[in-house]
């Protein structure tokens, strides 16, 4: 009893302490809140970290929880920012308290289809053959559908052992949608943040999940972020892209679908199944996503400065987590797109 | 008169104290019963749509396809169950071993050290012992994700509460019955069985009762090892199931709309089956008192 006073005058003192320090910085120092999209999160953590090098007095603090929490925290007007892998339905606009919503690109990123196959280094799928695979219709690794796309390729008769995300995910959403637009009238599962996987498949809790149970299991296959197959030391299959070349899941072909994607005037865009020869066709991409319409003028101004960060200085931290920068296009657009941040009382 | 006057004044201010005491804890347990009721209306309010969309299938089938969107609950029910049966299965024996040891067979030498450490034990969060399992199970022992091994773990983080709590139920016996039991030449089996277990009987249902509700909410460690498999409406421990608290928690973070009516659907459920196991459990425990008493 007497340890836990003492523990709790402690803890008084240390909360008193920070509220004092607070308060003295209280004058001159910004905070912005954001939350959102897991995927980006890396990024957001590297790129806070050098842009409070920059000494702007600004601070920012980016809690995960997913692309849905974080649409619904801006919608709810609990965060300045937030961190989405996919656009706001239609429905849920309606629900956006602050009124018209900015969408930043920030990063494209690849996501594997990685495996575990004793002696297979190199291994190619298409759309179609990755679909059968995970919806459980081919069971086999020396399966005709497999070998078709491996020609010369010597395949082991081990059972496939199908992985993916146990919790909802964007991550799942992106892929159920590349199958789903890809490998029209093979793929039933639909696209979603989660889909009735059949039961005799395996869960993983989080990408790095997903990475561990692929790892330790032969004959496994499931879709993982690149920097947690590299993380893991995975295999990962080169896919085919829609010029009909395989490609391997790396930065610069997440890149290129980015260059061959299709970009609306309000920069919301899909880079799955791009155009051009060095596409990565499994490519998701995430956005920073705050109001046209600021309420108040400092964090406004931080809110500018802090996406002029991500989208253009911060873009070369990128390639060492393993993401993809935004290809030249975009990120002009991106950076045109800032000026239509209002601060309120400056009448632009 | 000097004492019929003393009698009155002190009556008088038993009297206030006595309405205050009376006014505070009536509105203590009032507030109680608000919350309860007020929880109970906006889970209500909001897993409506969904029930309104899917009706009794809801309950009835086990397709969970929010993609379509199509919700059958009934595989998580059934996981949830399953689960927590084979928890209490595992956790009963030996909580109730333990806490006959430390108080029947045990020197107090080891005993008295041992009471702390298990009440220690029963202190720490759940989720610390689920983690444990989680390591330890899957990577040292191998199993795979499935209803058993979530059941394992759900029995380990139940064993310390259960066994704390019938410890001291089971101390509650008089020394008297025992050593009557044991003048009259029982074996220590038999003053257990004669004098312990039915005078601690309904103590001890409410002690499996309380480690059961906390089995079936348990979520974290039950979704990290029970296999998020859909449609399982099985009997073999072995295969990878889904339980609704493991569902709502992998579930929530993305759900939109319809899902989340869904997910809140499944916290309704398991509100009223806590609600009805925790009855059940005061009907049992008012069966056992009636029967130890005679009556």
């Amino acid at each position: 009893m007497q340890k836990l006073k003492i523990s709790l005058c402690a803890g008084a003192l240390a909360v008193a302490g920070l509220a004092a320090g607070g308060l003295a910085r209280g004058g001159d120092t910004t905070t912005l809140n954001g939350s959102g999209s897991t995927l980006s999160k890396p990024y957001q953590e590297t790129a806070i970290e050098e842009f409070k090098k920059a000494g702007t007095g600004i601070t920012i603090n980016y809690g995960g929880g997913g692309s849905g929490k974080g649409r619904q925290d801006l919608a709810d007007l609990v965060v300045d920012f937030a961190g989405t892998d996919s656009p706001f339905k239609d429905s849920e606009l309606g629900k956006a308290k602050g009124g018209k919503i900015l969408y930043f690109p920030i990063l494209l990123s690849p996501i594997t289809v990685s495996y575990n196959l004793s002696g297979v280094d190199k291994l190619k799928l298409s759309a179609p053959t990755i679909a059968k695979i995970f919806q459980r219709e081919i069971k086999q690794w020396n399966d005709r559908a497999i070998a078709g796309d491996n020609p010369g390729v010597k395949l082991p008769d081990t059972a496939i052992v199908v992985v993916h995300r146990a919790e909802g995910s964007g991550t799942t959403q992106n892929f159920t949608e590349y199958l789903a637009g890809t490998a029209k009238g093979v793929w039933k599962l639909k696209s979603g943040s989660t889909v009735e996987w059949p039961s005799d498949t395996q869960a993983g809790q989080g990408n790095g999940g997903v990475a561990q149970i692929v790892k330790s299991t032969k004959g496994a296959i499931g879709y993982v972020d690149l920097s947690d197959a590299k993380a893991s030391g995975l295999h990962y299959a080169s896919i085919k892209n829609r010029a009909g070349k395989y490609v391997e899941p790396t930065a610069e072909g997440a890149s290129a679908a980015g260059e061959g994607t299709q970009v609306r005037d309000d920069l919301i865009f899909s880079a799955l199944d791009a155009k051009g020869d060095k596409a990565y066709p499994l490519t998701a991409q995430t956005w920073v996503i705050v109001y046209a319409k600021q309420r108040d003028r400092a964090k406004g101004e931080a809110l500018r400065k802090y996406v002029a960060f991500l989208v253009q200085g911060g873009q070369k931290l990128l390639p060492e987590i393993d993401y993809a920068p935004l290809p030249r296009s975009l990120q002009d657009k991106a950076v045109k797109q800032l000026d239509k941040i209002a601060l309120p009382g400056s009448g632009s | 008169m000097n004492s019929a006057e003393t009698t009155v004044d002190l009556q008088s201010r038993r009297g206030l104290g006595d309405r205050a005491f009376a006014w505070s804890a009536g509105a203590a347990a009032g507030l109680v019963l608000l919350i309860l009721a007020l929880i109970a209306g906006s889970t209500t309010r909001n897993a409506l749509p969904v029930l309104r969309e899917m009706g009794g299938r809801f309950f009835t089938t086990s397709r969970w396809s929010p993609a379509e969107p199509i919700f059958g609950a009934l595989a998580f029910i059934w996981g949830t169950i399953f689960t927590s049966a084979i928890a209490i299965a595992i956790a009963v024996p030996i909580s109730l071993g333990v806490a006959l040891f430390m108080t029947q067979v045990a020197p107090p030498r080891l005993a008295r050290p041992l009471v702390s450490l298990i009440d220690l034990l029963a202190g720490i969060p759940s989720v610390v012992f689920g983690l444990w399992g989680v390591l330890v199970l899957s990577q040292h022992f191998n199993l795979s994700r499935s209803f058993l091994t979530a059941g394992i773990i759900l029995a380990i983080m139940i064993i310390p509460i259960i066994t704390s709590l019938s410890r001291e139920v089971i101390d509650t016996t008089p020394v008297s019955d025992k050593e009557g039991a044991l003048a009259m030449g029982a074996t220590r089996w038999e003053m257990i069985t004669a004098t312990v277990l039915p005078h601690s009987a309904g103590g001890l249902v409410g002690a499996v009762m309380l480690g059961l509700g906390r089995a079936m909410g348990e979520t974290i460690a039950a979704a990290l090892v029970i296999g998020s498999a859909l449609g399982q409406l099985t009997l073999n421990p072995f295969a990878p199931g889904n339980s609704m608290p493991a569902v709502i928690a992998n579930e929530w973070g993305e759900a939109q709309e319809l899902h989340k009516s869904a997910l809140i659907a499944l916290a309704l459920t398991l509100f009223v089956m806590t609600i009805v196991v925790n009855l059940a459990a005061t009907a049992v425990v008012e069966r056992t008192l009636k029967q130890s008493r005679g009556t």
